[in-house]
């Protein structure tokens, strides 16, 4: 029993990383119906960019987050304004094909510079401290604080969306970019935001992938993976449901792990099916609009 | 420079692709003016709002506002100097409520006398739904949001696009009835309509499209009925 109780512990913890990975992806598609294929890439580029700077700088992984998640956010204007923003128009499939370019070119740069060995991020004690919570249940320091950074970033994003100019100019410019443009607003520049913000995020669940496991230049596209089918299980436009969504994948993944090893990615893929077919809309899909 | 026209529109053809919208079309708007532009369905009425607030950039000829030429500016930055669209249709975002749609409006944080409050006082009836979805206003009370929110800009010029369009005539009347407040503090109007006895009640000048060419142009007063019918339907 305390077993199961557990495995589905360490299945809501990991689900906050999943999330993460998620919400950047459901932010760029709800704001300028951008489906980046180069997400799950952009966080293993944040996982090496973090590795970067903790062996230049001598920083630890979390303090490394300071200048990881801000270095994100300027690639992320950059590459909006300066590619992605070309790509938007009627149609969907340039920017679906321009990120899959850009997904091979990050792998095959990332291979180039740092080969195709396995590296982590360490973080010294913080990975191995346990706190027993009750009998035969123990929680991890990193997995507790990744969770905890991921319902932060969750409720940060909220409170953007719907509390800050930015955050009503992000939904201005998703209902209506031409009629955004007539109140003032520089579509461009509102992508190129929104993209900032995307991959601030993508900083930080590729920092937490890279403390919590070993990362190379290949993984990324299951990332991506990961991240879809939170959003899809959560529902689209729901920032919360997108945490939901995460936790769920992260359990069925934990549970499909202790029934057998070889069942964790199956029986994650296997919950997010099922609840594309019978609720195809998400758990909690956007009430309005 | 105080003598020249608020805006001057001179000689623009637009163009959708290969077709064209506009042919040479000309219109002038002085300081405090209300402009009525009538015309036809197709006749090219919103082409050339958009085109003045920057939404489509006219391939010949100029646009000038306050002395500079604007024929090239993005919509965003013509919003800025001054001009401000209600579109067709009204167009109110969604997702927002009916505050922050008047809010977006005032993005451009242009300085004046159009505040919420103010908007607030012209439409009481804002402020009682003010926390609703945009959505949930009906036909005139969502025209009255998209005025609001065009005010908030505190625009020197006004583009009207067929604000009578869908909605009751009661309702039309109410809304016309506060042109006059609106213009009162020397803004300038233009206003599209296909309701030309509104149109004509409330401007000083009047051009007529046809086709994307003015067929008619003159002073309210002076237009006879029968050059009016002429200009619209080219018989």
């Amino acid at each position: 029993m305390t077993e199961w109780l557990n495995v589905i512990l360490q299945g809501v913890l990991i689900g906050g990383l999943y999330a993460m990975f998620a919400a950047g992806l459901s932010l760029i598609f709800g704001v300028m119906r951008l489906v980046n294929i180069a997400h799950g890439d952009l966080i293993v580029l944040a996982a090496y960019v973090a590795l970067m700077v903790t062996q230049t700088l001598g920083l630890d992984p979390l303090t490394s987050l300071l200048l990881v998640v801000p270095a994100m956010a300027i690639i992320g204007y950059a590459l909006q304004r300066l590619l992605l923003n070309r790509t938007l128009g009627d149609d969907l499939l340039p920017p679906l094909l321009v990120t899959f370019g850009l997904s091979i070119i990050i792998q095959n740069g990332l291979l180039e510079l740092f080969t195709a060995d396995s590296r982590k991020l360490q973080a010294g004690a913080v990975e191995t401290m346990t706190y027993q919570i009750g009998p035969g249940i123990w929680l991890g320091l990193l997995p507790l604080i990744q969770f905890v950074v991921a319902v932060a970033v969750i409720a940060a994003l909220q409170v953007l969306f719907y509390r800050t100019s930015l955050g009503r100019a992000f939904r201005a410019t998703s209902d209506d970019p031409s009629v955004a443009q007539l109140m003032g607003l520089d579509t461009r520049h509102v992508f190129a935001m929104a993209m900032a913000l995307s991959l601030a995020v993508v900083a930080i669940a590729g920092v937490f992938l890279a403390v919590r496991s070993n990362f190379d230049p290949a993984i990324g596209p299951a990332r991506l993976i990961f991240g879809f089918e939170a959003v899809i299980i959560g529902g689209l436009g729901s920032m919360w449901g997108t945490l939901a969504g995460g936790v769920i994948l992260g359990v069925s993944q934990a549970i499909g792990a202790q029934i057998d090893p070889g069942w964790q990615l199956l029986a994650g893929h296997i919950v997010f099916l099922v609840i594309l077919a019978v609720r195809p809309q998400g758990l909690f899909p956007k009430v309005s609009g | 420079m105080r003598d020249a026209p608020l805006l001057q529109v001179d000689a623009i053809d637009v163009f959708y692709g290969d077709f064209q919208a506009l042919f040479g079309v000309s219109l002038t708007v002085e300081r405090g003016q209300v402009v009525a532009v009538i015309g036809a369905n197709g006749a090219g009425k919103s082409t050339l709002l958009r085109a003045i607030a920057g939404l489509m950039q006219p391939r010949r000829g100029g646009i000038h506002f306050n002395g500079a030429a604007i024929d090239n500016a993005p919509a965003f930055a013509v919003v800025k100097r001054g001009i401000a669209l209600v579109p067709e249709g009204r167009r109110l975002f969604p997702s927002l409520s009916v505050e922050e749609n008047l809010r977006i409006g005032g993005q451009s944080a242009r300085p004046g006398p159009w505040t919420l409050p103010r908007i607030y006082k012209l439409f009481p009836v804002l402020s009682e739904r003010r926390h609703l979805p945009a959505t949930a206003l009906s036909g005139g009370q969502q025209q009255m949001c998209a005025i609001g929110r065009a005010l908030m800009s505190n625009p020197d010029l006004l583009l009207c696009d067929e604000i009578s369009l869908g909605l009751a005539p009661i309702i039309v009347r109410d809304i016309y009835a506060q042109l006059p407040a609106i213009v009162g503090d020397g803004m300038s109007l233009v206003i599209v309509e296909q309701d030309i006895a509104q149109a004509l009640k409330a401007a000083a000048q009047v051009y007529c499209l046809q086709e994307g060419r003015i067929a008619l142009q003159g002073a309210a007063h002076d237009l006879t009925r029968d050059a009016i019918s002429a200009a619209y339907f080219g018989v």
